[in-house]
């Protein structure tokens, strides 16, 4: 297994208010990594440092260049256009010529199943449908790597559930995932490895079965507890 | 009252029987001040959507300094203008004081911090909000400008007509650059001046009226290629 992302020590500062600090984590090649913490632990900053959305403000981050990158976000920004121009758009911004850019737009749409919505307005869309739009746009830049940001977080069941399978397929087609949650069923559904953040801090960072089943840390074990109760 | 009422008759009864002089002073109008925001619109919205989205050292000043030209008075770009454009100015060469390319030069340059500041501040609400998903997908500081600013058309047109508003209703710096030449640089709101001050209250009323009209026009055009583009989307379902 190789690093796909390597934190070294990393700290995020904005302003007075330490987001991160001290993080050091390397996400592998092929791992479905779920961080989880409380609101403002520092899962969505860590997630833009390692996207590079971020630059760090302490230690250091690499990322292998290359491994292909996609973000997708908890409520994605769709353009008043159609959904196969969007998905289209993020192709082309990869180095595609605008035809194959569509090409491909036309694949990722049929991948989550909205090939039959491609002349549509993406913004006439539902949540769920948007969110599978903005896995199709992903999914159209060829990624490695997937970096997800509560994506199913308002999001109502039939579309959550929907948006876990996708992420498993992307999982089973070799894709590293990296996804913030708050949902700790999905957690364990979903993920191999689990780090739990608190106050910009790692405070656990262990394997998926031993997360909900061995000790903890004591932050680690409350977040666990007031979540499961 | 009387004075209004019958100003008021004689006013409809110039517009309606498509008077000659009132005819060509609203050409006038409506094609300086549609050049001059042609012209501002070209700088303003790059410029404009520029500032959106760069970070860069100074920017505060430079949006505050733009924010002051947005109460830049008329007669202030009007005079700044005429010294340009004068003889001993650094434009004077074009020979272009009081004729019609020096009126559509003061008003676009009067709409340009309207045009600028106001498109500044759609693009920079729409980056804050999706810049940065754009950025994932790795659209660059320009692109996400043009992106954004593609995506925020309707309201793009909106500051196009207010723009359009403000250059077709001022009168000091086209009565400054113009010189209100009767049947040459004369328009709506210098006559309107000059006719109130002569106590021609019919043509003056006219043109006032006129100026309202296009003003309403223009607002009904943004709502109905606004209802139109919601019709299309919508039968796009």
């Amino acid at each position: 297994m190789s690093a796909v992302i390597t934190l070294q020590n990393a700290g995020v500062r904005f302003g007075r208010v330490q987001a991160l600090q001290g993080v050091s984590l390397q996400v592998q090649r092929g791992e479905i990594v779920a961080l989880v913490g409380g609101n403002g632990s520092g899962k969505s900053t860590l997630l833009r440092l390692a996207q590079g959305l971020l630059s760090p403000t302490e230690g250091w981050v690499q990322r292998d260049t290359a491994a292909q990158q996609a973000f997708v976000f908890q409520r994605p920004f769709v353009l008043r256009t159609s959904v196969l121009a969007n998905v289209a758009l993020a192709a082309w911004l990869r180095g595609l010529a605008w035809t194959q850019a569509k090409d491909q737009a036309r694949q990722a749409l049929d991948e989550v199943g909205l090939d039959g919505l491609a002349t549509r307005q993406a913004r006439t869309l539902s949540g769920g449908q948007q969110q599978r739009l903005a896995f199709a746009r992903a999914l159209a830049a060829k990624p490695d790597v997937l970096l997800l940001d509560e994506p199913t977080a308002s999001l109502a069941p039939q579309a959550k559930r929907e948006v876990e399978v996708l992420m498993q397929q992307c999982a089973q087609r070799g894709i590293t995932l990296l996804f913030a949650s708050h949902n700790l069923g999905q957690v364990k559904r979903l993920a191999t490895r689990v780090v739990c953040l608190d106050a910009g801090h790692v405070v656990a960072d262990t394997n998926t079965h031993d997360f909900f089943h061995a000790p903890l840390p004591d932050i680690a074990a409350r977040f666990v507890d007031g979540e499961t109760a | 009252m009387n004075t209004l009422f019958d100003s008021a008759s004689a006013a409809l009864r110039l517009i309606s029987s498509f008077d000659a002089a009132l005819l060509a002073i609203m050409g006038r109008s409506l094609a300086v001040s549609a050049l001059a925001c042609l012209m501002a619109c070209s700088v303003g919205l790059a410029l404009g959507a520029w500032l959106g989205v760069a970070q860069f050292a100074g920017r505060g000043a430079v949006l505050a300094l733009l924010n002051t030209l947005l109460a830049l008075p008329a007669v202030v770009v009007g005079l700044l203008v005429y010294l340009m454009l004068s003889r001993s100015g650094p434009l004077g060469f074009l020979g272009w004081l009081f004729s019609f390319k020096a009126m559509v030069l003061a008003q676009a340059v009067l709409v340009l911090p309207v045009m600028t500041a106001l498109t500044r501040q759609v693009i920079e609400d729409a980056h804050s909000a999706h810049g940065e998903q754009l950025q994932s997908m790795g659209a660059g500081i320009w692109l996400r400008g043009l992106l954004l600013a593609w995506d925020e058309r309707y309201a793009l047109l909106t500051v196009l007509i207010a723009s359009f508003g403000r250059a077709i209703s001022e009168v000091g710096a086209v009565m400054i650059v113009g010189g209100n030449i009767d049947g040459f640089t004369r328009v709506m709101t210098t006559a309107i001046a000059l006719e109130t001050s002569k106590g021609d209250l019919p043509l003056a009323l006219g043109l006032g009226m006129v100026l309202l009209l296009i003003v309403l026009l223009l607002n009904a055009s943004v709502a109905a290629i606004k209802y139109w583009r919601e019709r299309v989307e919508a039968r796009a379902l």
